[in-house]
């Protein structure tokens, strides 16, 4: 059985929640003051998730330097920083729309990285 | 050259582009935005990350696609733009006086004008911070212009001083993109920022926080190798002996925002000494008759969103001021603002102009658990709303309906309060 710790970020109370885990399922959440927190426990702990948004040099502009992007879903936390480092060396050329795919599969997540920008 | 609008603008962030949107709708077919910067959507260009416009449009979208959304909206038609363009006066009488590259100064009479300048930070030299002035020293909002507009790191050894959104955002921004957050050092006991950038932008980082502490002082002379940072008492002031140094090379401030105000000061507007804002009534007209305030440039929000429906509440009323469509003036009630709510949005309401159901905003002074927010109409409760939290990051509202005022003819103030459970 493992214990995590865990602040809530449902609302500004942030009540700080104990998490036992146990074979990868939650089996148990103390600490939160309302039914949220343990919703936001259950995959919080097992499988935290998050967007990544960045910016990437992009050419062709004189108007702009950059153009802002973001990964189309969710991915695992732990790959955010691969996904980072993935945009490393990358350039777009202009145009791009929102939505256009930068960049396919971000680090073997199987989540693309889109423009979030028209440029 | 001179020009004549029914409408005018000031700014082409989210506030601006939506009273546009919404005095078009409205019926008004002359209405004119006015930008400095070379494109629309203020603010939210450089705001990348993820977080807007989930009870706009029930989803989480960055910055500039939430921006591109409004900015759809208003290209659709009956708006006219300007560019690159500054406002440098706004007169009572709504002569609107604009400078541009491309056409020099020109001035533009309107009939009604939306003062939707936003919010800037505040200046380091309001802090005070003892030590020399070396480079290296930005605001958060700065930084954050620079990585993502610009592509430009500012530093690699990172100290951030105040817990405000911004901050926290770029603690998250800079550590992935390859520099060292130290710290986040807070002066107040809580964070102002929300909890979700504490958690997703700092925790996830193991990024400390250290609430009740300041930096007592920056070393280096040409550029900052280091800072000091204490333990603060109770009363703000820095403990003897609880001072490190933190060896960086830059210092990031979120120390906070504040309404931009010098146009509205020009043409007379009165403001707020809390909100650094104009005061306004129920139609978010301000002292002057047909200038109207919508967004930061009224009161700092922490939603878009909120921003967004305050703006186009503010096109609606200034195309019916256009059109003289308001209703004839019977008398402003006062709100007033005390045991712990700071001030409210709208500050007065006149009960026949208000709206079927009026959103009255504000913001508490301190972190409350189990308080309920009271309303009194004179010296009746007519709301009691239990919260099991109240923060001064977070803003409030609460719907007034005109029924309930006019159920009360007479009433001379409405009170806003927090009471204990
Ligand atoms: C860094 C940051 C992060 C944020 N994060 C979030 C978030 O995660 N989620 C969320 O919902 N909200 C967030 N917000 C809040 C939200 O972005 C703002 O509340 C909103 O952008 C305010 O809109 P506005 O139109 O009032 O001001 P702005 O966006 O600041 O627009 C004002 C415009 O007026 C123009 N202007 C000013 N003076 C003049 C002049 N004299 N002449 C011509 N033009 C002028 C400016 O150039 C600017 O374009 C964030 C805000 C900031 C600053
Ligand atoms: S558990 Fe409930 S009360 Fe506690 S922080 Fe989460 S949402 Fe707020």
């Amino acid at each position: 059985m493992e214990q995590i710790h865990l602040t809530c970020i449902r609302c500004p109370r942030g009540c700080q929640l104990e998490v036992a885990v146990e074979d990868g399922a939650v089996v148990s959440v103390a600490g939160n003051a309302c039914k949220r927190g343990e919703t936001y426990a259950k995959t919080e702990a097992v499988n935290p998730v998050r967007v990544v948004t960045s910016s990437v040099p992009v050419t062709g502009n004189p108007a702009h330097h950059m153009v802002s992007v973001k990964t189309k879903g969710d991915v695992p936390k732990a790959k955010v920083r691969a996904v980072v480092d993935a945009l490393k060396g990358l350039t777009v050329e202009s145009p791009v729309a929102i939505g256009d795919v930068v960049l396919a599969d971000a680090a073997g997540t199987g989540v693309d990285i889109i423009a979030t920008r028209n440029v | 050259m001179k020009a004549a609008y029914d409408i005018v603008a000031v700014g082409g962030g989210p506030a601006g582009l939506a009273a546009a949107i919404s005095a078009r709708d409205a019926g008004c077919g002359s209405i004119l935005v006015i930008e400095r910067d070379r494109e629309l959507g203020g603010i939210l260009n450089q705001c990348i990350h993820n977080g807007f416009g989930l009870i706009t449009f029930d989803e989480e979208l960055t910055g500039p696609e939430y921006a591109a959304r409004f900015e759809e909206q208003a290209l659709s038609g009956g708006i006219d733009f300007m560019l690159d363009t500054m406002v440098i006066d706004v007169s009572a009488d709504k002569l609107v006086t604009v400078v541009s590259r491309a056409e020099g100064l020109v001035q533009i009479q309107a009939k009604a004008v939306v003062l939707a300048m936003g919010c800037r930070e505040r200046p380091r030299g309001a802090l005070n911070i003892p030590g020399f002035r070396p480079a290296g020293i930005y605001s958060a909002g700065t930084a954050q212009r620079l990585v993502n507009i610009e592509g430009f790191m500012p530093g690699r050894e990172v100290v951030i001083l105040g817990s405000g959104d911004i901050g926290l955002i770029m603690a998250r921004r800079m550590t992935l993109e390859g520099a060292h957050v130290a710290c986040v050092a807070e002066l107040m006991p809580y964070s102002g920022g929300l909890k979700r950038n504490i958690v997703q932008c700092l925790d996830d980082f193991g990024i400390p926080l250290l609430l009740s502490h300041t930096v007592v002082r920056i070393e280096g002379q040409k550029r900052v190798e280091a800072v000091v940072i204490a333990e603060v008492d109770g009363r703000g002031k820095p403990i003897p002996g609880t001072e490190v140094t933190y060896p960086c090379d830059t210092l990031l401030l979120s120390v906070g925002l504040i309404p931009e105000n010098e146009l509205s000061l020009s043409a007379g507007v009165e403001l707020s000494p809390v909100t650094r804002g104009p005061v306004v009534n129920e139609i978010l007209e301000t002292n002057i008759p047909g200038i109207f305030a919508a967004g930061n440039v009224l009161h700092v929000h922490d939603l878009v969103d909120y921003v967004s429906q305050e703006a186009a509440v503010a096109g609606r009323n200034a195309a019916a001021f256009v059109a003289g469509n308001l209703d004839d003036e019977v008398g402003e009630i006062p709100l007033v603002a005390t045991d712990g709510i700071r001030y409210t949005v709208p500050q007065s309401i006149d009960p026949s102009r208000m709206a079927d159901e009026l959103v009255v905003r504000f913001r508490v002074g301190n972190v409350y658990e189990n308080r309920y927010i009271s309303v009194y109409f004179d010296d009746e409760r007519v709301k009691h709303l239990k919260r099991s939290i109240l923060a001064p990051g977070e803003m409030e509202q609460v719907k007034l309906k005109k029924a309930e005022l006019a159920a009360k003819p007479g009433l001379k103030t409405i009170t806003f309060k927090l009471e204990e459970a």
